[in-house]
């Protein structure tokens, strides 16, 4: 436990964090002690994990391990109890307040969110608009000019293919490509960090290659990239790092052909030889 | 399993698996059948004799009914056609009308207000709203109108102000007119109503959305006025406009407070003209048609519009569109 006193209320750059995170500019996401429990259930036991900037981890593991209310709880749509998470320079979700972290007021937190790219396994677009609309709905929102944001938004479509797709509605698209929507959704303030919560799962097996396609021409630009993901193939061809967890604990983490290849515990291994 | 005797009967071709179980099969090829031959003809479809038996009747009954309009001196057709536009009644239309526009209004804009508070995370709000939902929905309408009509005797001054400290009150009967107090308490029992078809609406839009709305960083009001109503308005339409036809309906209770609508205008005139009884009534019975039939309509295109998207093929025509579409086409082949 590397935890500092942390000094009273401070506010954009927080202290307890500030020096685990600010003390290395290479770290995208520092995640410390996060800590969640469903009523009784405890789904994450203290997980401790580094994401360094510009690179891409994939957090692999059996269903039920927490995975995804790890990458969640990295931009608060899952309240850790205790823990915290920091992304660049921010405290996400909470402020220091005496020796205490206390909640952010939604508006704070949504701004937060807004720098944070997010991307479900069920898409999760807006049935009721179009495709432009579901991705200038965000930018417009949060004050940028509609002309700008539709500008914007057909360069986002170009990027992912579907620049003649503008008009259409989710439900008229294949899962692809409402996958490769959502991405350019997420894509849309320009994310330092690219959240991806499963985001093959829901396809059919056939669809699977283009929007791992379209995630893999966000790697190697700057951008960090946090994946949960089944396929293995993908995380050994584009993972930096990988991480292993079971049971709301980090299990094994490493390089892919370390942990994919000579996974050292037990339980990574009894889980490779599963899904391989 | 004891083995019996599976029942033989050359009709269904029973035979008899493995095990002994009879394997009924009702539809068995027929031998000595050439089916390729028969493959290249149409299938005749399954015919429903039943039906047409059941068509018939109805029709039979139907007919005699319509034939007895017009045979039956006592339905007054003339009668009819001079109370139809007379302006006793007009007047009447046009206060049923004014309560139930009105109060249709308030209650939808009430109603999403005491949803959002039953769903509020706050005990306050959520218990309040159940409360009135809970008394709005026990005490009959009537009960609540007369009470109105009786508030000021109960509270002759109406008033707010802060518990124990300055007050700020005027009288009950300047304050409020009849029609004030009528489509107050058809609004009250409505509230109550609507509130819980906004409620269901609500919880009917997947989660899915609301996180992918907060992972956008979408403002909180935005998120559900862009996202989340107008998905809910797809379920909450339909039940709603159902809330009004019984709203309109409703309203012809208003004449227990002397409120002269539609309806109320018939019972007076009944009592003035009693032979003409038959007719009136079946002018306001035409008139709460017209007024049914205008408000599907308007519901017709309203849940039209909140169905974008929800196809994967572009929506079907409206009835208008199609007559215009067949008269376009009929100008097209004779050019």
């Amino acid at each position: 436990m590397t935890t500092s006193a942390p000094a009273q209320t401070s506010t954009a750059v927080d202290t307890a964090a500030a020096t685990a995170a600010a003390g290395d500019p290479t770290t995208a996401v520092e995640i410390h002690n996060a800590t969640k429990s469903f009523g009784d259930r405890q789904v994450l036991k203290g997980v401790d994990l580094t994401v360094k900037k510009g690179t891409v981890t994939v957090i692999l593991g059996p269903s039920g391990s927490g995975k995804s209310t790890l990458l969640r709880a990295i931009n608060h749509l899952e309240k850790l109890d205790e823990g915290y998470v920091v992304v660049g320079d921010e405290l996400v979700g909470v402020r220091v307040v005496g020796d205490r972290f206390k909640e952010l007021h939604e508006k704070q937190i949504l701004r937060q969110r807004s720098k944070i790219g997010f991307v479900f396994q069920n898409f999760n677009l807006f049935p009721h608009l179009t495709i432009l609309e579901n991705i200038v709905e965000a930018p417009i929102s949060l004050g940028i000019k509609p002309k700008a944001a539709r500008e914007l938004a057909r360069t986002l479509l170009e990027r992912v293919g579907l620049a003649d797709k503008q008009s259409a509605y989710p439900r008229q698209l294949s899962g692809g490509q409402q996958q490769r929507v959502a991405i350019a959704r997420a894509l849309a303030f320009d994310p330092e960090l690219i959240l991806f919560d499963e985001p093959t799962s829901a396809l059919d097996p056939e669809l699977v290659g283009e929007v791992l396609g379209v995630i893999r021409t966000l790697t190697g630009g700057g951008t960090t990239l946090i994946v949960v993901t089944h396929e293995i193939g993908f995380a050994r061809e584009c993972a930096d790092w990988i991480v292993f967890l079971d049971e709301g604990r980090i299990v094994e983490q490493g390089r892919p052909e370390d942990v994919l290849d000579r996974p050292r515990e037990r339980r990574t291994q009894d889980f490779l030889s599963k899904v391989l | 399993m004891t083995t019996t005797t599976p029942p033989r009967t050359d009709q269904n071709n029973a035979t008899a698996d493995a095990d002994g179980r009879p394997t009924v099969s009702a539809n068995a090829v027929p031998e000595g059948v050439n089916l390729r031959a028969l493959a290249e003809r149409r299938v005749i479809p399954l015919r429903h004799p039943v039906r047409w038996v059941i068509t018939a009747l109805v029709l039979v009954v139907l007919l005699n009914f319509g034939q007895t309009l017009f045979t039956n001196p006592a339905w007054e057709w003339a009668k009819v056609g001079k109370w139809f536009f007379s302006p006793a009644i007009l007047a009447g239309l046009q206060l049923t009308l004014l309560a139930t526009g009105i109060s249709a209004v308030v209650s939808f804009l009430g109603g999403i207000v005491v949803a959002l508070g039953r769903l509020s995370g706050n005990p306050i709000l959520s218990g309040a709203s159940w409360l009135y939902i809970w008394v709005f929905r026990s005490v009959p309408l009537i009960l609540v109108l007369i009470f109105l009509y009786n508030l000021g005797s109960l509270y002759p001054t109406i008033g707010i102000g802060i518990p124990f400290g300055p007050q700020f009150e005027v009288q009950t009967f300047t304050l409020l007119s009849d029609l004030t107090l009528g489509v107050i308490g058809l609004s009250l029992s409505e509230i109550a109503y609507s509130a819980e078809v906004v409620r269901s609406g609500l919880l009917a839009v997947d989660q899915g959305q609301h996180e992918a709305a907060k992972s956008l960083g979408i403002p909180r009001r935005r998120q559900f006025t862009r996202i989340v109503l107008p998905q809910a308005l797809r379920s909450i339409v339909p039940a709603y406009v159902n809330q009004i036809v019984g709203l309109l309906k409703a309203s012809s209770l208003l004449f227990y407070v002397s409120l002269l609508d539609l309806f109320g205008v018939v019972q007076n005139l009944g009592s003035t003209y009693p032979t003409d009884i038959i007719p009136l009534l079946v002018v306001a019975t035409i008139w709460y048609l017209i007024l049914t039939s205008a408000i599907s309509i308007i519901q017709y295109y309203v849940e039209r519009f909140y169905a974008r998207g929800t196809t994967r093929t572009a929506l079907p025509l409206t009835p208008f569109q199609r007559v215009r579409a067949a008269a376009n086409s009929l100008r097209g082949d004779s050019l």
